[in-house]
């Protein structure tokens, strides 16, 4: 098991170095990062003593060095625009993003965890063709038009719940909502074919033999093995979460990370930008890690034969 | 006669199997989803770039604007027909992209495997620990919005799909026995891969496609819709929602038609992808 460990961890390791990688190139595919970073009408002088400064008159694999080892101080540079330490702004705003995200997959995990299960019980019962049918819409829904559709109902017409802003757990539901609608379908599905998989299976019709009422056999039998598709899944899931609070931050004016990478882009401020791609990634990797022991802790077999991957 | 088929021992698309409703509705949407946006110019029932300063923020009346007008006074109906040509091109062409990118490095990464099988799964590793949105604004920071800006960034964070898909199947098709055959009567690698296991790895392409499409679709319109894909003014999908945010309290059909125009294709796609698998793997029902 300590070996798995050290491999994930070395394997994270990694992933996080190439998204290095992939956040300087960032800075460097418009050419001149200096035209980037400087307001438009920067004097040719000031833009040449501006690029000496930032080192940027040197040979790239030696920038390269330069920007990894800012970055491993957490210096990610200074921010043009709020006129301070990119990071810490970054780090101010994550708290509000991970509440969001907390409570975007709460809610897809809540409705989509009994709906995946009644489905694969009841299958082809009214119940699993209403949750098929969900699942269906949950899916092809964008985010961005279900935000405005649920802002006019909920905020506008009926006036239950804030338009924007953050002011306390009740401007979190209708965000949470957008962020985690494709999430919510697709755990569902899995869950559901998961689960029918695993109770066409031998040792469940054992279970079954031997007299053990349907909630038994679920509990005990087939719902630990039908949940190592859907916790995998959440791993991929992460960055649909992510990548739909970014949406929902713009729509509500939700006061997280997303909000300020895209307000950052009128700014041009590189720096937060950066800061907010490797904050992100750096989140993505975590959570895979997390998803990865837990799902050797599921099953013995891939702590033990790992050799394949 | 030995059919190619036979020859590389594949399966079939659809072996046999009857369509299924969902499948056929699908088809239904997304036929008539092309056919309106092939003939938008001839059945669009105005200009959809025609301001008209009096018919500004029309609720739908029949005949004259059937889903209304936008801020500008323009027919909501025209611009929507008129977007579905450029929202399903960037789809589709992004989709291909990113195809041809993913199926060839995984043909040979799955065929090849060792150092470069490793280097490159790894690459995929790292490309998807970058979610698509972040990725996407930060390219959009530096590079700036524009049509060929969004296709790459589109091809870019979805190559790696493709690219799984293709190197297990081949991984798992590089021990079958046609495989060895070929290879024992002297065929050349390029030879075996593109005539042998290509053939039977097609059919998982053409569900990741499928599947992939309905997904750029969503992520066009997103990007569009937060200002980050294509330049102002370009009637795509995601830009119509946009343009009715300000008159979200005054007039819902601005956002409403153009959003459900995406949701209906968006499903009609995926239920054409569920179809496509379902029948190739019978045990995903």
């Amino acid at each position: 098991m300590l070996s798995y460990v050290l491999q994930r961890l070395c394997h994270g390791l990694l992933v996080l170095w190439g998204v290095s990688v992939i956040v300087f190139l960032l800075m460097h595919l418009s050419g001149d990062p200096a035209t980037v970073l400087l307001p438009l009408d920067t004097p040719p002088e000031e833009v040449e003593a501006f690029r000496h400064k930032m080192g940027l008159d040197r040979p790239l694999p030696i920038q390269y060095l330069l920007f990894v080892s800012r970055m491993v101080r957490g210096d990610f540079g200074y921010s043009y625009h709020y006129r301070t330490d990119a990071l810490e702004i970054v780090l101010q705003r994550l708290p509000a993003t991970l509440r969001l995200a907390a409570a975007a997959l709460s809610f897809s995990l809540i409705l989509a965890l009994p709906a995946g299960a009644i489905a694969a019980l009841k299958k082809d019962s009214f119940l699993d063709v209403a949750v098929r049918v969900l699942v269906l819409i949950g899916q092809a829904v964008p985010g961005f038009w279900l935000a405005l559709m649920l802002m006019m109902l909920f905020s506008v017409r009926l006036r239950w719940l804030p338009v924007s802003g953050y002011t306390g757990w009740r401007s979190l539901i209708l965000p949470a909502v957008t962020a985690g609608s494709f999430s919510m379908a697709s755990i569902a599905r899995l869950l559901r074919s998961g689960l029918l998989e695993v109770l066409g299976k031998d040792y469940i019709l054992t279970a079954r033999a031997k007299g053990l009422s349907s909630a038994q056999v679920l509990t005990r039998h087939a719902l630990k093995n039908a949940a190592i598709p859907a916790v995998s899944m959440i791993a991929i899931q992460t960055g649909w979460l992510l990548g739909g609070s970014v949406i929902a931050e713009v729509i509500f004016a939700y006061p997280g990370l997303g909000y300020l990478a895209v307000n950052s882009i009128g700014y041009r401020d590189l720096p937060v930008i950066q800061c907010f791609v490797t904050v992100m990634a750096a989140m993505v990797v975590v959570v895979n890690l997390v998803v990865d022991l837990v799902y050797a802790w599921l099953d013995p077999r891939i702590r033990l034969y790992q050799n394949d991957h | 006669m030995i059919t190619s088929q036979e020859r590389t021992g594949g399966k079939e698309l659809l072996p046999g199997r009857p369509m299924n409703p969902g499948g056929m509705i699908g088809l239904l949407i997304v036929g008539c989803v092309l056919l309106l946006s092939l003939l938008a110019p001839w059945i669009s029932p105005h200009d959809p770039e025609l301001q008209d300063i009096n018919r500004r923020l029309q609720p739908p009346t029949w005949p004259d604007h059937p889903l209304g007008t936008d801020g500008l006074g323009r027919d909501i109906l025209s611009r929507i027909l008129h977007g579905a040509r450029i929202s399903s091109g960037i789809s589709l062409s992004a989709a291909v992209l990113s195809g041809v990118v993913g199926v060839s490095l995984g043909l040979f990464a799955g065929y090849f495997g060792g150092i470069p099988d490793s280097l490159l799964s790894r690459i995929a590793d790292i490309q998807q620990a970058v979610p698509f949105m972040v990725l996407a604004i930060g390219v959009a920071a530096v590079a700036g919005a524009g049509l060929l800006n969004l296709v790459l960034v589109l091809s870019v964070t979805t190559w790696v799909n493709y690219f799984r898909v293709v190197r297990a199947e081949v991984l798992a098709a590089r021990e079958e026995q046609y495989v060895w055959a070929a290879r024992a009567v002297g065929c050349s690698s390029v030879r075996i891969i593109f005539r042998h296991i290509l053939p039977n790895v097609v059919a998982s392409i053409i569900v990741v496609a499928t599947l992939l499409i309905a997904n750029m679709m969503i992520f066009e319109a997103s990007l569009s819709f937060l200002g980050l894909g294509v330049p102002p003014g370009t009637p795509t999908w995601g830009r119509l929602v946009s343009d009715g945010r300000e008159y979200v309290t005054s007039a819902w059909w601005i956002s409403f038609f153009p959003g459900m125009a995406i949701f209906i294709t968006v499903m009609g796609i995926n239920l054409i992808g569920d179809w496509l698998r379902e029948s190739l793997d019978p045990r995903s029902s």
